[in-house]
């Protein structure tokens, strides 16, 4: 996972440039496919702009959408500087919904402020577990990252399964959801908020989270570039030999990269559970965990990027439940094509467009010293 | 030259004509030409960074020239790929060894020359073969052995016979000694003369002069991509061939005053790593290094150099044994890292630059701190100062003469040499008491190493210990108040700066003990 | 009797059950001896589950199902050798990008092409692959033990079950007695040495990983027209990861690979048994547990808790010319 290459491309190229050529490409393979199933994509991709933002409801999801999908890239993100590639996203987040749950299961009452500080630890906690073991066996043991946290998630899945529906089914009922939690601790939706202050908004799931989402974004950004253990974790990243030679213990920083990565995973749980579904139930991260590695490598990994490419899939997830209503033979699939194409031209194929844009745009460096050096 | 392969045989085995080839911005061929003679040992030096490598490359297909025509046996030919060398007859034996190591020994020869969609009756051709070109050129390797398990110097015949086995008539070796003990290189050297003898033509690119000198008929010398000179190498001597690579007349000898040590600030005592397949890397080692003095550590790389600095850098633990550092005991369950060992006042410039010492994604400020980001003077509260980085960095380039002095600039875009001076400016900026230094001048170009051997004596001269590490025996002659030998793991001589020369060290190398100096040790031990 | 006829049952669902499994494993050792991580089975099955599944139900042929199923599984495996081997990509991040297409083009498709919710009509019998009734089946069914073995067991399946078989010691052979085989995992253990020796790294990769692509291919194809009577959206639910956990516990070598594959397929056999059944001492054991077996067994396995897994030195990264 190469961070950048070694050519010196201007900031809006690889920042804004690149990006936008991505969802160029994304958006003209599903323009085909739309085409391919005989309808027309103009007018399809023009009700997904309306459906996600054309109305104060539609913003709403939107923003609620970004919110699960910017904990889980910048889950995705901070992975990705330790030199850890996280597709465990999905299973951190639902293991860390099941500490959210937990927590607001055992406070019945509280108040949702009291609560929040509580239940955010017991998501990241339980988050971060899910991610440390995959971490360790790195580490100390040696097997692939990938390869775990990939088993991890289906592990989390079948672990998932059995205690809702063994453990913590609601007496009494078929479908395995739990016990709702405490009415006085749901997080408060958006529109209240802003009710309050005397902002009409249109009612949406949009919640409370929002706010820990770009608290996180902030501090996620803080700490990888401005603190010596930000320092040390992209020092392993680029190279576990000279972080051990800058006295740095790569194995711990490893380990604690990615209990970090699942406690931001896990916070998908706050969101969607204490701010929407208020009771534990299956399959919540909704294939939220996976979107976020698109995100993450269309933001470029830096938050400043995740919160935008967060918005734009947001926006898709929202137009595409829009589209379905209006075009029934097109399904909200799409959306899953469109962020496999994003994957795939911002991840696997970001060495293409590069060449190509480093001789249109790259600052010759200031005398690389003689043709010595090669 | 009687051995010429028949009466109508050109004059000429290879003719590289007007190369020229570009990476970029850089140049690393310019209008080459060069020739060939059959039943001839040719060698080629220059600089790093001269143009060599990239040279016979072009000549083994690996990469395309640019310009410029290729002739073998005076056809001209097209090389695109190595496919079209081996046709040709040409073959090379690369520096760093093209051997599937989970393979046996007779698998790497057949792949790529199987013989048939199918291995079973080509397997037994070939064993019948490669007997034939064992017995022919006095190369014994075991054909069954998987390539991991057999020493590099067997690797690397296997690596000669591979091209024989593939009609080589021109081989080229791309630093072939670089890896191997005095008595290996000897065991070369009678294969490539009876390769001579037998017609062939063999090509050596090594940037030690003392072999060019030994065993080729010609030599060409190469500087920033452009023959500059060619002698018949009778007619020549070292001194010439160093001023022709340099370009002006230099000097192999660093000033220095005599030694005036003081207390003893790094030892070890029978110090033991043992490695994760239970191999002893580091053999007892014994060694005082004492304030104001520059103590060498000679031997082929691999003997256990880099297990010693790792050791007592922090960076590895040993087994048993005990490390002094500046009058304090480390055991091995002492906790012991690389932050310790600063913290302690021992630095350290490793030997492998890029792995190590810097980092080449991040911006030259932020290798500018690596071992040091923790310092409390570079933090605000929680924060790093980065003005502050910035600023440390700048005054360091000032220093140190790095250039572009630019501390923004992505590290991998600084020549090796002024990587090099921002590690050693790092490293010797906070005063260390104590300094580890591996391989100082590796990949750096002359220029570079006079500022940095003047650095590490005037270092010495403030009263600092040395530990020096490498693996030219010139640096270590020129540097060293003591010198160590290094082999199997094991240091197996010390001498002083007056007894050393090159063959006595040599000798040590190869693991013959002096008796005398092993004394020498243990009485620095007991001291 | 009738234990020894449910253990047979147990293992004839065993045998149809490793099929898909199998395949996909031998689609990954030839990706991965050559140096070419395949995270991206699950998806080459799922495209391929599909097309065959739609072009089965046009045609109303299991063999032109194939066709198509092995096609869109290659274009797939080629866009995958795009990335990886062309332009140098993560093959990890490509081979997740794949699979997330797969996933949603599949269902996109099948609910505009069909309108049934994302799944393909039901195949006939003519448009599947029956099973087969191997020779003397019926007159030998009385024979003592052997009968039975051979009527249930070995007998009555269809044809890609025992195609799946034949490619165990096909594999075995080529990878260890061709000159191809030989290039193949020296390419995924050296690549520097394949490309000095003359031979072309690009042209041996995607050889490798077109195979995995045609591999794939029959696997997809079984799971919608002979295992399956349609396509179903996601209906490969994970067995390329299965599969990929399968050839990792087989430690990258094709027979015991195989065996994985029949351990896991049994698990899987057993479990749908197991469901509600009390053991005796142990009690009942929950299906979630049983299902999570093999993804568990694979994280000791490669934790080295359970042996020690050493994948293809070169895997995982793109070959890049440097002296």
């Amino acid at each position: 996972m190469s961070a950048g290459g070694s050519d010196n491309l201007p900031w809006w190229v690889t920042g804004l440039l690149l990006p936008a050529i991505n969802v160029g490409l994304a958006l003209a393979v599903s323009a085909l496919v739309i085409l391919a199933i005989g309808e027309d994509p103009v007018g399809a991709l023009g009700t997904m702009l309306r459906g996600a933002v054309g109305t104060g409801e539609g913003i709403g999801y939107t923003l609620y959408y970004a919110t699960s999908l910017i904990f889980t890239a910048l889950a995705v993100a901070i992975a990705f500087h330790g030199g850890l590639f996280n597709i465990g996203g999905e299973g951190q987040a639902y293991i860390g919904g099941l500490g959210v749950g937990l927590v607001c299961l055992a406070l019945p009452g509280w108040p949702w402020w009291a609560a929040l500080p509580l239940s955010v630890l017991g998501g990241a906690a339980f988050g971060a577990l899910w991610a440390a073991i995959p971490g360790w066996l790195q580490a100390y043991r040696g097997s692939h990252i990938v390869i775990t946290t990939i088993m991890f998630n289906f592990i989390a899945s079948s672990l998932m399964v059995y205690l809702m529906v063994n453990v913590l089914i609601k007496p009494g009922q078929m479908s395995p959801e739990s016990e709702a939690f405490s009415a006085s601790m749901f997080l408060p939706m958006m529109a209240d908020m802003m009710g309050a202050i005397g902002v009409e908004m249109d009612s949406s799931p949009l919640n409370f989270s929002l706010f820990l989402a770009l608290l996180a974004c902030v501090a996620v950004w803080a700490f990888i570039w401005h603190t010596r253990w930000g320092f040390a974790l992209r020092a392993t990243g680029a190279n576990e030999n000279a972080a051990l030679y800058a006295g740095i213990d790569p194995k711990r920083v490893i380990v604690v990269t990615m209990a970090l990565s699942g406690a931001l995973a896990g916070l998908l749980g706050v969101n969607e559970l204490h701010g929407v579904q208020h009771r534990l139930m299956l399959n919540f991260p909704a294939g939220l965990g996976f979107t976020g590695i698109a995100v993450a490598l269309m933001g470029r990994n830096h938050p400043a990027g995740i919160i935008p490419a967060a918005l734009l899939f947001g926006a898709l997830y929202q137009g595409g439940t829009e589209l379905v209503f209006d075009y029934p033979t097109i399904s909200r699939e799409l959306v899953v094509v469109i962020q496999g194409v994003v994957i795939l031209f911002a991840g696997a194929l970001e060495h293409m467009f590069r060449p190509a844009l480093v001789r249109l745009f790259s600052r010759r460096p200031v005398a690389v010293s003689k043709p010595a050096g090669a | 030259m009687s051995a010429a392969p028949s009466p109508v045989s050109p004059a000429w085995a290879v003719e590289l004509v007007g190369i020229d080839k570009r990476f970029g911005p850089v140049h690393a061929n310019r209008d080459v030409t060069l020739r060939f003679s059959p039943s001839s040992i040719h060698g080629l030096v220059g600089e790093n960074g001269a143009g060599k490598s990239t040279l016979m490359s072009i000549l083994y297909g690996f990469y395309e020239a640019d310009a410029g025509e290729i002739l073998v046996r005076g056809k001209q030919v097209d090389i695109r790929t190595p496919q079209d060398a081996i046709r040709l007859g040409i073959g090379m034996v690369h520096q760093h060894f093209m051997l599937v190591e989970t393979f046996t020994v007779l698998e790497n020869l057949l792949l790529g020359h199987e013989g048939g969609p199918v291995l079973g009756p080509a397997m037994e051709r070939a064993r019948a073969q490669v007997r034939e070109l064992e017995r022919q050129f006095g190369l014994e390797v075991p054909l069954d052995a998987l390539v991991s398990d057999l020493p590099v110097g067997v690797q690397q015949r296997v690596e000669i016979l591979k091209a024989l086995y593939r009609g080589a008539e021109v081989l080229i070796l791309d630093e072939p000694t670089a890896v191997l003990s005095p008595p290996e290189v000897e065991q070369l050297f009678r294969i490539l003369e009876r390769l001579r003898q037998q017609g062939r033509t063999v090509l050596l690119i090594t940037h030690k002069l003392k072999e060019i000198m030994a065993i080729t008929d010609r030599v060409s010398v190469l500087r920033r991509g452009q023959v500059v000179a060619e002698f018949i190498t009778a007619d020549t001597d070292r001194q010439a061939l160093a001023d022709a690579m340099v370009g002006r007349k230099t000097s192999l000898s660093v000033d220095r005053a005599p030694a005036r040590p003081g207390e003893v600030l790094l030892s070890a005592r029978n110090v033991n790593v043992i490695d994760g397949r239970g191999v002893t890397t580091l053999k007892d080692a014994c060694l005082n290094v004492r304030a104001g003095e520059i103590v060498g550590v000679a031997g082929v790389a691999g003997n256990g150099q880099s297990e010693l600095l790792e050791v007592l850098s922090g960076m590895c633990r040993f087994d048993s044994g005990m490390i002094t550092v500046k009058g304090q005991d480390i055991n091995p369950s002492t906790k012991y890292d690389a932050a310790d060992a600063r913290r302690r006042g021992l630095a350290h410039v490793p030997e492998d630059r890029l792995k190590l010492a810097v980092i080449k994604e991040f911006p030259a400020h932020e290798s500018a701190i690596l071992g040091y980001h923790q310092d409390k003077s570079l933090s605000k509260g929680w924060r790093l100062n980065w003005k502050r980085v910035v600023a440390k960095t700048v005054s360091l380039m000032e220093q140190f003469d790095v250039r572009p002095p630019n501390p923004h600039l992505r590290t991998a875009l600084f020549s090796g040499g002024n990587q090099q001076k921002l590690v050693m400016a790092r490293e010797m900026e906070r005063e260390p008491d104590i300094l580890l230094v591996g391989q100082p001048t590796r990949g750096v170009d002359i220029g570079a190493i006079a500022f940095i051997h003047r650095q590490l004596v005037s270092l010495r001269d403030r009263g600092k210990a040395i530990l020096l590490v490498s693996a030219e025996l010139d640096e270590i002659l020129a540097l060293s108040d003591r010198i160590l030998v290094m082999c199997d793991g094991e240091i197996v001589g010390e001498l002083s700066a007056a007894d050393a020369t090159e063959s006595r060290i040599g000798t040590m190398m190869a693991g013959i003990k002096d008796a005398p100096a092993t004394q020498a040790v243990a009485e620095g031990v007991s001291a | 009797m009738e234990m020894f006829l449910t253990l047979l049952s147990l293992l004839d669902s065993t045998a149809r059950l490793a099929t898909p499994l199998l395949l996909a494993a031998l689609a990954g050792f030839y990706s991965e001896r050559a140096g070419v991580v395949d995270i991206g089975l699950e998806g080459k099955m799922l495209v391929a589950a599909f097309a065959s599944a739609a072009a089965a139900a046009l045609y109303g042929s299991a063999w032109v199902g194939l066709g198509a199923g092995i096609l869109a599984s290659l274009v797939l495996a080629l866009l995958h050798g795009f990335a990886c081997i062309t332009h140098k990509g993560n093959q990890v991040v490509s081979g997740v990008a794949l699979n997330i297409v797969a996933l949603g083009l599949t269902a996109v498709l099948g609910n505009a092409w069909f309108q049934m919710g994302g799944r393909t009509p039901n195949l006939p019998a003519d448009a599947r692959f029956g099973e087969l009734t191997l020779p003397l089946a019926e007159a030998l069914r009385g024979v003592p033990l052997l009968g039975p073995i051979y009527y249930e067991l070995i007998s009555g399946h269809n044809i890609l079950v025992y195609l799946a078989l034949a490619i165990v010691p096909l594999t075995w052979w080529i990878a260890y007695r061709t000159r191809f085989g030989l290039r193949l995992r020296a390419v995924g253990e050296n690549p520097a040495a394949v490309d000095t020796a003359g031979i072309s790294v690009t042209r041996l990769r995607y050889q490798a990983v077109l195979i995995a692509g045609l591999l794939c291919g029959i696997a997809g194809a079984y799971l919608s027209t002979a295992q399956g009577a349609g396509f179903q959206t996601n209906m490969t639910a994970g067995k390329g990861f299965l599969a990929l956990a399968a050839l990792i516990l087989g430690k990258w070598k094709p027979v015991p690979t195989l065996f994985a594959c029949l351990a896991f397929a049994f698990a899987d056999a057993l479990q749908t048994r197991l469901q509600g059944v009390a053991l005796p001492g142990i009690g009942e054991v929950p299906v979630q547990l049983i299902e999570a077996l093999p993804y568990l067994l694979t994280v000791l396995l490669l934790a080295g808790f359970v042996g020690k897994a050493i994948p293809p030195k070169a895997s995982g990264r793109p070959y890049v010319k440097d002296r």
